[in-house]
């Protein structure tokens, strides 16, 4: 099936050459931040992890949301879902590979990576969370291929893979669950401290996800002869909606116990975060900016005549991405740090070489999904003609 | 490849001559002896079933206070970066109220307002730093002193995330070019790994006492908690002592008198 990312058209090449490029760059901005450490990035002693951290935990919630096409096709019976799980699952492989990515450019000593596996510590959430992404990576790339296989000969699927597809579907959550487990488990951060971070991430990922889905799926539909299906999109659409709404409550449950509380060393960082502290405020307005439109988009998505149109349904996917990965991508890692333990402010904002590091890894990440989307819809094709 | 009888012989008889030379170099590396004594404690080193430490700071003035920040540092190779976002520090000095936050008031006691006090590494009894690290490069010892192996750290910070004190540094770059002077006595760091206060475990082992207590006119105790005839046990007996965030339960074992 492979040989069907090497056949395409130029726009299909435009798109991979220009990915190859950034991820080039990235690459070699990558080779000296070997050189030289860590220091080129953001990053200090007291906001000690930043941009890669909070694109991987952002990206863990993209893989982890693929259960949503995935869960209705197998477990209920959906069927229109059958068309579209294969952009789930490939989804899944692409946002998995740039989590590992990620977590790999964030090392000091990225050479001694294996010791994770050599002297395995069955204490640490870091070892856990290894373990599930990886299993979770294979799981996807196995069960993708396989049906995708089958669907080219008109077969049904083989046996075996249907274990494979039920144990993907708790195991998806899970992995998110144990990512947001990395944080709330640390006694001195109170912005992570609460058992809301992991019902949190798993709102802001069944929202994000499944709105890149639809977009993605437009844009299918727009290039290719392909069509993931209109009602297949209504009812992600549904999902998004109603995940981004549980979302913003999830995130209004823990403003009423933090401020309602008063404890400090809670209330601090959303106090840096959303208005600053002693003229310290660099993300106050992108913190702003995500929840105002985290809201919005709720209510738009939330009109049935704003979320059938699939114009305005793009523009509120968009927003739900945008925002989602402010709050995610930006502000859930830098804000745990900020206040430091010494109750001081030191700001962190990603530097030109960390973005462009972030960028590549990012290029990376959509070079694979071109590639594995080129191959399902060539055989999706293939089958129509 | 073709051997004839003869050349077999002869390989086989070179192998069995290099085998039994190995093979007696094993029972001689095995037997007991020399190589044992070298890696089991010497006698001459301190040992104790929970290390600890009190710092007086009623006997503590900041001239004293900087000179067990330097002695520290110089013995342990810390580099001087100068950059307070990239620092790497083992010891050093906060204000009251930044050492402990939850206990700003508005009335402090003058003598406390604003007053530096010494930090560390507070090797806690339940380390958080030690439960997140994913290749136990770091680890707590028996004696309770929370030790870093700066050869297996893979320099993910999770302990820092972890550390509720800000008591780790990380070498955000080399940090060889900014050690003045070195000391061959103890190793250098390369960039990429976590470092923090060892409570002197390499002088402990000599059986001399940590660096900065010995600086330190009797304004850092430090000793075995165990013991009840230690010097810490009668000093946190016969005074109130506080230590930082303990209602996080990491239970500390630096004990401040303020």
């Amino acid at each position: 099936m492979f040989e069907k990312a090497l056949i395409g058209d130029r726009r299909y090449w435009g798109l991979i050459i220009a990915l190859l490029a950034i991820i080039g760059v990235g690459f070699i901005i990558y080779l000296w931040q070997l050189k030289v450490g860590l220091k080129i990035t953001g990053m200090s002693r007291d906001v000690s992890w930043g941009f890669y951290i909070a694109q991987f935990t952002y990206l863990v919630g993209i893989a982890a949301s693929a259960v949503m096409v995935v869960l209705p096709y197998y477990l209920h019976d959906y069927k229109a879902f059958g068309r579209i799980t294969i952009l789930g699952e490939f989804l899944a492989v692409s946002a998995v590979t740039m989590c590992a990515l990620f977590i790999f450019v964030d090392l000091g000593k990225p050479v001694r990576v294996f010791n994770v596996l050599l002297h395995p510590t069955l204490n640490s959430v870091m070892f856990w969370d290894m373990i599930v992404l990886n299993v979770y990576l294979l799981l996807n790339v196995v069960i993708g291929w396989t049906v995708l296989e089958a669907e080219r000969n008109a077969a049904p699927p083989p046996k075996w893979v249907k274990p494979l597809i039920y144990l993907s579907i708790p195991w998806a959550p899970t992995i998110h669950i144990v990512t947001a487990f990395l944080y709330s488990g640390l006694p001195g951060r109170g912005f992570w401290l609460t058992a809301i971070m992991a019902p949190r991430f798993l709102s802001s990922a069944f929202a994000s996800g499944p709105a890149l889905l639809i977009l993605l799926a437009l844009i299918i539909r727009k290039f290719t002869k392909f069509d993931p299906g209109r009602e297949q999109i209504q009812t992600l659409a549904k999902i998004v909606t109603y995940c981004i709404i549980i979302n913003v409550l999830f995130f209004l449950f823990e403003v009423f116990t933090v401020f309602y509380s008063q404890i400090p060393e809670h209330m601090h960082h959303f106090e840096y975060l959303f208005f600053g502290i002693e003229g310290h405020g660099k993300l106050v307005p992108l913190m702003w900016v995500s929840f105002i439109g985290m809201v919005v988009a709720s209510i738009i998505l939330v009109i049935p005549r704003i979320r059938r149109d699939e114009t305005t349904l793009a523009i509120g996917c968009a927003l739900v991405i945008i925002t989602t990965w402010l709050d995610k991508g930006l502000g859930l890692i830098t804000g745990g740090f900020i206040p430091n333990p010494f109750d001081r402010i030191t700001e962190y904002w990603p530097t030109a070489p960390e973005a462009l590091i972030t960028l590549g890894v990012w290029a990376m990440g959509f070079f694979i999904l071109s590639i594995l989307y080129k191959i399902a819809i060539s055989i999706k094709e293939e089958v129509i003609d | 490849m073709d051997i004839n009888r003869r050349e077999f012989l002869k390989i086989t008889g070179a192998s069995t001559i290099v085998g039994l030379l190995g093979g007696w170099k094993a029972v001689e590396l095995l037997a007991p002896g020399e190589l044992e004594a070298k890696y089991l404690p010497k006698t001459e080193a301190l040992t104790a079933k929970r290390w600890a430490m009190v710092v007086d700071n009623k006997k503590m003035d900041e001239k004293t206070a900087k000179k067990c920040i330097e002695i520290c540092h110089r013995i342990h190779n810390v580099p001087d970066i100068g950059d307070p976002k990239r620092e790497i520090k083992w010891i050093w000095l906060e204000p009251f109220e930044n050492a402990f936050p939850g206990q700003r008031q508005e009335h402090t006691a003058e003598r406390l307002n604003g007053k530096p006090l010494i930090v560390l590494c507070n090797h806690c009894d339940n380390p958080p730093c030690v439960r997140v690290c994913p290749t136990k490069a770091t680890w707590k010892r028996e004696d309770g002193i929370v030790m870093m192996d700066q050869h297996r750290c893979i320099g993910c910070r999770f302990c820092m995330a972890a550390c509720p004190f800000g008591s780790r540094s990380f070498n955000w770059g080399d940090p060889r070019p900014f050690i003045k002077k070195k000391n061959p006595e103890y190793p250098t760091r390369e960039k990429g790994v976590v470092e923090k206060c060892d409570f002197c475990a390499e002088r402990l082992a000599k059986g001399l006492i940590p660096a900065c207590v010995e600086v330190s006119n009797g304004a850092l105790v430090f000793g075995d908690l165990a013991d009840p005839k230690s010097d810490v046990r009668k000093t946190l007996r016969t005074h109130y002592s506080i230590r930082r965030k303990p209602h996080l339960g990491t239970n500390p074992q630096v004990y401040y008198i303020v």
